[in-house]
């Protein structure tokens, strides 16, 4: 129906290369084809590459690979300076994370040809078992960064936390108010609803989403339904009823959305640790290897 | 009782102040009438603590009182105690109902029969206005009250507030805050629904009502007041209330009517229109004069300094300069020549055609929001595709433009005495064409708001610019090839249409045979497919659309509807078949395009049987987007929650990037599909931040971006006028630990924006005071790298795009899939 005046807005569309497409896809998988490159070269090298007696870290092959791969940690660990450090120019994290994740995989067999398989009860195995489980977690990591977002986003239904949070404070105000004519063994249990606290669980709570001793979810099956009145009767238990309901929904949608938080975040808890320890035996190891030269 | 002055002020803020105390000064009987029982009314009303800006900083002040930048409190001391110290007359609790006579002896008239005769009457009214009353009988009643300052000091009553806005909700939230008061509340509104409210209020007023804090009564308006009762006009009949006390927060009346009635003329019938006035401040009707925001301008230094203009003026003292000539001077010191700042006035106002309605003192106010520069032969005055929404007039010499970008030596010139970058100013788009001096050539380049203003208020000026964009947008559109005289036909014939929102421009199966032109907005087409409407494309402006069907004289085959609130131009569809027929290189280019954008409707129809989802899909999401401002949006950050992991970071680079304050808010806004649209600048191209911005602090930016400069007064009136909420009014935060001292050591609040109480406690320990002022996303113009938010996404989530790049089917369907 029509025509659009003509435009040649390249120094725009050169600032808005921020392409609609995953960390994963990043500039058409750059990352991952650098990553398998790296790991075909390294792994042909290794059948090609006659080490004698056999493969180990100490031959010079071993130390390029060692070398590569002590470069490669100390990299990846700097992503969390840089996912901090908001300094100008162009870069995107985006593609940092792309590499980051690609390249971290690629560690698995540099750091596995780096040992030549000979592996045992000392600080050289400890590095290596410490960054298998960085990348363990980390592998964990991409699996609910790829899968879970979508989750978080129907569940919010476009409520802020604060939102959810605020409406369950309105639902409580209004609780409390028609809560006022019930007796003293029916307002007990309004009471320790309102008294409970929304954010007081533990961890095994949070992830699993099974909230036991929930005070909310007890007062609502104390107040059984009764469909001999008519929906939305104004009597003060059937008032009540309806607002532990309400309550229990947004206490459900709150709990749903810090259960995926959760889920979307609790590798960290391994996987930055788990870095810090790893930097560490890392020191340690080529310390030690170097030591006894 | 009468007395007798040389002049009397009305009103009691900055102009009438100033105006004052100079008077008093020079012994000039006079009087100041102020309607409330202090002075200052407006400054007085501004919230506790309350840092005061004295914007512009290179305006000299010309005032018998002080007045420079800080607290509220400090300022209004100052001028209790320098007005009581100059030995001011002052009149408090004294409004004025009317004003008669003649210069040399005019009566005023104030409220309880008071009179007061001047021989000259200086209007410092300022645009507050009074508040609407009660029109039902019982009015006067004195139970009936016009402002709520403590909702905390009423006990045992049964309170009625009239009004439905944030005012009146505010104030019924108030009284029935505290239950210990026991007042019974009701609020009254007229409508079904309170639209005119901030959604929180609404929100806390249906809570209150669903507790049973407050009565709300809907369709309801009052038809008598009584003592103790009240009695109501509702949906079902009259009903009578028991009432001690009535709080009518129905708005109030801009002071327009009561000028009016004074024998004052306004420049137009236009809502922004101002008194008409001479160089010193004196209206069409002799002795009366008006200054301050009243005679248009908003800023406290501009009102103090014509204060103490109009007193010289009226003292004789006719010779003297505005406060601004230095700043005049300065301006056109760059200019060749060496004439005065009078001259150089004359010259631009004669040589300008749309200036020459002006008087000199709105010549002068237009110069300074106005640029000025010389250019030799050849120099770029701006560039294609430069963000610009000024205006420029030719005062001296003559612009080239080139009107085929592949080709730079194909030009149209532009005369001495017109004007060009009308375009911009009108679509709120970009450059069409690069313009160059084509010998030494001296312009004036209008601000977006100056030149708007000069149309709101001087209708010969709306016409010629209106007359001329009409037809630089045809060759524009059309390309080179064409002259003047080809689309004269087409020029004469044209009309400004205006369209609401959503309003259907062209009904799809319709018969008529018009072209149109989008002038200003953006157009959606729509076809029906299977019953359905289906989303086409989306237009902005600058295209033309309606042609397909003149040229095969078949039916209209899409509707074609606003996307926001337009403007089109319109042209008969007969007189643009000639003008093909006349050019058939046009003719061959038009073929084309009407052939391309066949293939996109077929394509899209094709695609409906075998991808019927993906297409209601898109449709839906396009539509999704219209209503959330991307139809007039530049560029606007969307985030796809398929991706986002709700890290934030997006939030903490926006800060740490800006000062400390994050100009975005993640987790707001409205989501379809996944899509999500943030609380976050769009850049609309015609901004609503900017409609009313005193120091003109708000503009736009060399990559496209709004912004607002170090000028802000925070006063928040942009921050209300935004549709999207997206401005905030914060004060600057004291500087954090580096990031490596927090990383370490745990020093600071660490990345992102720190909470409010770290902010504030810092703030007071090192001994920082800092104003509020309003804070919007800039695009992190002058950063290198781009918009903070996109680059520290760690997942991709975070996107900013164009609506024209984003509303293509290609575009929503590929990214759906």
């Amino acid at each position: 129906m029509a025509t659009l005046p003509g435009q040649d807005e390249n120094f725009r569309e050169q600032r808005q290369a921020s392409d609609h497409e995953s960390f994963l896809s990043h500039k058409r998988m750059r990352w991952l084809k650098i990553a398998l490159v790296l790991c075909l070269v390294a792994v042909v090298s290794y059948f090609w590459i006659d080490v004698t007696p056999r493969h180990n870290g100490g031959s010079w092959y071993g130390y390029t690979l060692g070398t590569i791969g002590a470069g490669l940690i100390v990299w990846l660990s700097l992503l969390g300076i840089r996912k901090r450090n908001m300094s100008a120019g162009r870069w995107s994290l985006k593609a940092w994370t792309s590499a980051h994740v690609y390249l971290g995989l690629a560690l698995i067999v540099i750091g596995t040809l780096h040992t030549g398989f000979q592996l045992g009860l000392n600080v050289h195995t400890l590095a290596y078992v410490l960054m298998m489980v960085v990348i363990l977690s980390g592998i964990y990591g991409i699996a609910v960064y790829a899968t879970l977002p979508a989750a978080l986003s129907n569940n919010s239904k476009e409520m802020t936390r604060k939102q959810m949070v605020e409406a369950v404070a309105a639902i409580d105000r209004q609780l409390h108010d028609a809560a006022q004519p019930l007796g003293r063994e029916d307002s007990d249990l309004v009471i320790a609803a309102l008294e409970q606290d929304t954010f007081d669980w533990g961890i095994g709570a949070r992830l699993s989403g099974h909230y036991r001793n929930c005070t909310t979810t007890r007062a609502l099956n104390h107040f059984a339904s009764d469909w001999s009145r008519p929906v939305g009767s104004e009597e003060p238990a059937d008032k009540v009823r309806a607002l532990l309901g309400r309550r229990k929904n947004q206490l459900d949608q709150i709990r749903r959305h810090m259960r995926i938080k959760a889920l979307l975040e609790v590798w960290l808890y391994v996987h930055i640790p788990a870095t810090i320890a790893l930097l560490a035996a890392l020191t340690a190891h080529i310390v030690s290897v170097f030591y006894y030269w | 009782m009468a007395d007798q002055y040389r002049v009397a002020i009305i009103g009691s803020g900055p102009a009438g102040l100033s105006a004052a105390a100079h008077a008093a000064q020079l012994g000039m009987t006079h009087v100041l009438i102020e309607k409330t029982d202090h002075l200052s009314d407006t400054i007085f009303k501004y919230q506790k603590g309350k840092h005061v800006m004295a914007t512009p900083s290179n305006l000299v002040l010309r005032s018998d009182l002080d007045f420079d930048a800080g607290k509220r409190e400090f300022i209004l001391d100052t001028w209790d105690d320098q007005i009581a110290g100059n030995k001011v007359n002052v009149q408090l609790n004294s409004e004025v109902t009317g004003i008669t006579g003649e210069t040399g002896n005019f009566t005023i008239e104030i409220m309880g029969g008071k009179m007061v005769h001047a021989e000259a009457v200086i209007m410092a009214i300022g645009t507050q206005g009074n508040p609407n009353k009660l029109r039902s009988p019982g009015a006067d009643l004195p139970h009936i009250q016009y402002q709520l300052d403590d909702p905390g000091e009423y006990f045992d009553e049964h309170i009625t507030v009239v009004g439905s806005g944030d005012a009146g909700i505010e104030n019924a939230l108030g009284l029935a805050a505290d239950p210990k008061q026991n007042n019974t509340v009701s609020i009254l509104n007229r409508g079904t629904d309170f639209a005119r409210a901030k959604a929180a209020n609404v929100k806390l007023l249906e809570e209150a009502e669903a507790a049973g804090r407050i009565f709300v009564r809907r369709e309801t308006t009052p038809a008598e007041v009584r003592e103790k009762e009240l009695v109501l006009d509702t949906r079902d009949g009259q009903e009578t209330i028991r009432c001690d006390r009535i709080i009518a927060r129905t708005g109030s009346q801009p002071p327009r009517g009561f000028v009016e009635g004074c024998g004052i003329e306004f420049t137009g019938e236009d809502r922004g229109a101002f008194p008409r006035l001479s160089p010193s401040f004196e209206t069409t009707k002799s002795g009366i004069h008006v200054i301050g925001a009243l005679a248009g301008y908003p800023l406290i230094k501009h009102c103090m300094n014509q204060g103490y203009d109009v007193i010289e003026f009226l003292n004789g003292n006719l010779d003297l300069k505005p406060a601004d000539e230095p700043i005049l001077a300065e301006k056109f010191s760059a200019l060749p020549g060496r004439r005065s700042v009078d001259e150089w006035l004359e010259i631009f106002r004669n040589n300008v055609v749309i200036l020459q309605e002006l008087s000199p003192l709105q010549m002068r106010e237009l110069m300074l929001d106005s640029t000025v520069a010389a250019y030799s032969a050849g120099d770029v005055i701006f560039e294609c595709n430069d963000p610009g929404s000024s205006m420029f007039g030719i005062a001296e010499g003559s612009v080239l433009v080139e009107v085929n970008p592949d080709d730079p030596s194909i030009t149209v010139p532009i005369e001495q005495g017109s004007i060009f970058g009308e375009v911009g100013l009108i679509s709120g788009r970009r450059r069409g064409s690069t313009i160059r001096a084509a010998e030494p050539t001296v312009v004036m380049e209008l601000s977006r708001n100056a030149a708007l203003k000069l149309v709101a208020t001087t209708p010969s000026a709306a016409r010629a610019v209106n007359a001329i964009s009409v037809e630089r947008q045809l060759l524009q559109m059309f390309g080179s090839g064409l002259t003047k005289e080809d689309v004269a036909t087409l020029v004469d014939a044209a009309e400004v249409v205006d369209v609401r929102a959503g309003q259907a421009v062209i009904e799809e199966g319709a018969e008529d045979k018009d072209v149109y032109v989008i002038r200003r907005g953006s157009m959606i087409v729509e076809k029906k497919i299977g019953g359905n409407p289906v989303f086409l494309s989306y237009l902005p402006a600058g295209t033309y659309f309606g042609e397909m069907a003149v040229v095969d004289g078949s039916p209209r085959n899409a509707t074609v509807k606003a996307a926001i609130k337009s403007q089109v131009v319109r042209f008969p569809g007969q007189a643009f078949v000639d003008l093909l027929e006349r050019n058939p290189r046009l003719r061959e280019r038009a073929m084309a395009e009407m052939a391309g954008r066949r293939e996109t409707n077929s394509f899209i129809e094709s695609r409906k049987d075998s991808f019927g989802s993906a297409v209601d899909m898109y449709s839906e999401t396009a539509r999704f987007l219209i209503d959330n401002g991307i139809g007039e949006a530049t560029d606007v950050l969307l985030i796809d929650e398929t991706m986002c992991v709700g890290c934030d970071n997006c939030e903490k680079a926006c800060a740490d990037s800006h000062e400390g304050l994050s100009r975005l808010d993640r987790e707001a806004g409205r989501t379809y599909a996944h899509l999500h649209v943030p609380t976050s600048c769009r850049h609309c191209e015609h901004p609503h931040c900017m409609a009313d911005c005193p120091p003109n602090a708000i503009k736009r930016g060399p990559d496209g971006e709004v912004f607002i400069d170090e000028t802000c007064i925070g006063c928040g009136n942009c921050q209300r006028n935004c549709p999207y909420g997206v401005i905030r009014m914060d004060a600057k935060p004291p500087k954090k630990p580096s990031l490596l001292s927090w990383m370490l050591f745990g020093s600071g609040p660490g990345p992102g924006e720190a909470s409010y109480s770290w902010r504030k406690k810092t703030a007071e320990k090192r001994g920082l005071e800092s104003p509020k002022t309003a804070i919007k996303c800039d695009m992190c113009s002058g950063i290198e790298g781009g918009p903070a938010c996109v680059r520290a996404c760690p997942t991709g989530a975070a996107i900013r795009v164009a609506p024209e790049k984003f509303l293509t089917f290609t575009k929503l369907a590929e990214d759906a899939g």
